[in-house]
């Protein structure tokens, strides 16, 4: 099977420790700028920054339109803290949720966490909690991962993963790993089509 | 998470808006931009809580608040106001010529400036969660940022060069704590973000310094002492996403009037004006 590529959206954010995981979880990684550079992907990530920031350079870079374009192909995304919010119903909606923004608080309010995450074992995830949302409302179709003090912090629709804390800044790679099986199990199908 | 952003200063909740609209990953709240400090003289301090928490309330993104060098009790106070980062910074008048704050005391994260690699492994060192250049404020000349930064990165690119047994050496050149040489040789990168500021007018001065090196960029007076903020804020923040697309920084930079003035930094020198000189 050929190497997975998978995008990183480098508007704004933590793209750089993204693209770390990934290239060593053994993907083909690239940036994602422009439109142009979402071709040939099979998943793209979406990570955290400032929500508003991120939004706001995929409206200048003209991005929406073709991100939106690359899930309804059924492609993989990965959004994490504000890339959560902006898969969210309010922004890209490539999720049925609506996140909550800055719910957990300011950054004085920022914590760690060991999380029970359904579909990567029974090792708890320590997962990094920073000015982070959560989901505030989600359809019927959105699976809940991950829950913490009752909100949900790690949902699956379809194609889409979302998550509200940093998976990135850890040494563990599981849930990228989910995200990477996520996209070869759609490449295998679409392969075999 | 602000890599890859623009942290604007902002002095009205009303500009803090405009910065937010713009695209900034955070707002710097103050009283007065540097290039105002600069013209009026007197102490600088920390600014009003009544203005820092009238910005907190106008915006989402983070809001980031001034402490003097030195000045822990300022820094304690901004805490409680639970400002998202306090920057420690030579911009306000010093309050402690020989001690900078003890960071690691604070649940906030703090952000300090730097000329050259021994400064800002040193802040590192006594807690700081983020390093920018210092570069030379309110002068809206970018050289004295472009020499810092050229300064801490070729500094981190030698100490990635060394042998083990030569980075004590080099942490006693540097004035260093050892442990925090030992981290970026072996990373060869700096343990937190390294972002550029001071001096930063047009948005082919923020591509400039993200090609050099930076992981984001501070705007103080470039943006609001110029003559169209609203473009000029857009823009800068386009470039420096883009900015490895000089097409694209182009397209950003048409039709945004007049930069802020800038002021020459050799005239300041000769008149001992330099904020990046204060608190090595």
């Amino acid at each position: 099977m050929p190497d997975l590529r998978i995008g990183v959206l480098a508007i704004q954010g933590g793209f750089e420790a993204h693209e770390r995981v990934l290239w060593k979880l053994g993907a083909e990684v690239t940036e994602v700028k422009v439109p142009a550079d979402l071709e040939d992907l099979d998943g793209l990530v979406i990570p955290g920054g400032e929500s508003t920031t991120i939004s706001k350079g995929i409206e200048s870079a003209d991005l929406a339109e073709p991100i939106r374009a690359h899930c309804e192909a059924g492609k993989t995304v990965f959004g994490t803290c504000a890339g959560m919010i902006v898969c969210d119903d309010a922004h890209l909606a490539l999720i049925d949720a609506t996140a909550s923004r800055n719910a957990f608080g300011r950054q004085l309010n920022s914590f760690e966490a060991d999380l029970e995450v359904t579909g990567i074992g029974e090792e708890p995830l320590r997962a990094v909690f920073i000015r982070a949302p959560w989901v505030e409302r989600h359809g019927a179709g959105v699976e809940v991962l991950s829950t913490y003090e009752d909100h949900p912090v790690a949902i699956r629709e379809g194609s889409v993963l979302a998550c509200a804390f940093h998976p990135e800044l850890t040494e563990d790679p599981r849930l990228h790993a989910l995200f990477m099986a996520m996209t070869s199990v759609r490449e295998r199908e679409e392969t075999a089509r | 998470m602000l890599k890859g952003g623009v942290i604007m200063d902002v002095v009205t909740p009303e500009q803090a808006r405009i910065a937010e609209d713009a695209g900034a990953c955070a707002v710097m709240a103050l009283e007065r931009v540097p290039a105002d400090i600069r013209r009026d003289g007197g102490v600088a301090r920390m600014s009003d809580p009544a203005m820092i928490k009238g910005i907190q309330e106008a915006v989402t993104i983070p809001v980031m608040a001034k402490a003097r060098i030195g000045h822990f009790a300022e820094a304690q106070v901004l805490q409680a106001l639970e400002v998202d980062y306090i920057d420690e910074s030579e911009v306000l008048t010093p309050a402690d010529e020989r001690h900078h704050i003890d960071k690691l005391a604070f649940e906030i994260p703090f952000v300090c400036g730097a000329t050259n690699l021994g400064e800002a492994l040193r802040r590192i060192g006594e807690g700081a969660a983020m390093i920018r250049s210092k570069g030379e404020a309110g002068t809206g000349n970018v050289v004295e940022a472009v020499r810092h930064m050229r300064e801490i990165v070729a500094g981190i690119k030698r100490l990635a060069q060394l042998g083990p047994e030569e980075l004590a050496g080099a942490a006693k050149e540097h004035q260093a704590p050892l442990e925090v040489v030992h981290e970026v040789a072996a990373k060869g990168s700096l343990p937190v973000p390294l972002f550029c500021a001071g001096g930063i007018a047009t948005p082919a001065d923020a591509a400039l310094m993200m090609q050099l090196g930076a992981e984001g960029n501070f705007v103080g007076s470039g943006i609001f002492k110029s003559d169209d903020p609203e473009r000029r804020a857009k823009a800068i923040v386009e470039a420096t996403t883009h900015f490895d697309d000089p097409e694209r920084v182009a397209a950003a930079s048409i039709g945004l009037g007049e930069a802020m003035p800038g002021l020459e930094i050799a005239e300041l020198a000769a008149a001992d004006a330099l904020l990046q000189d204060r608190g090595a």
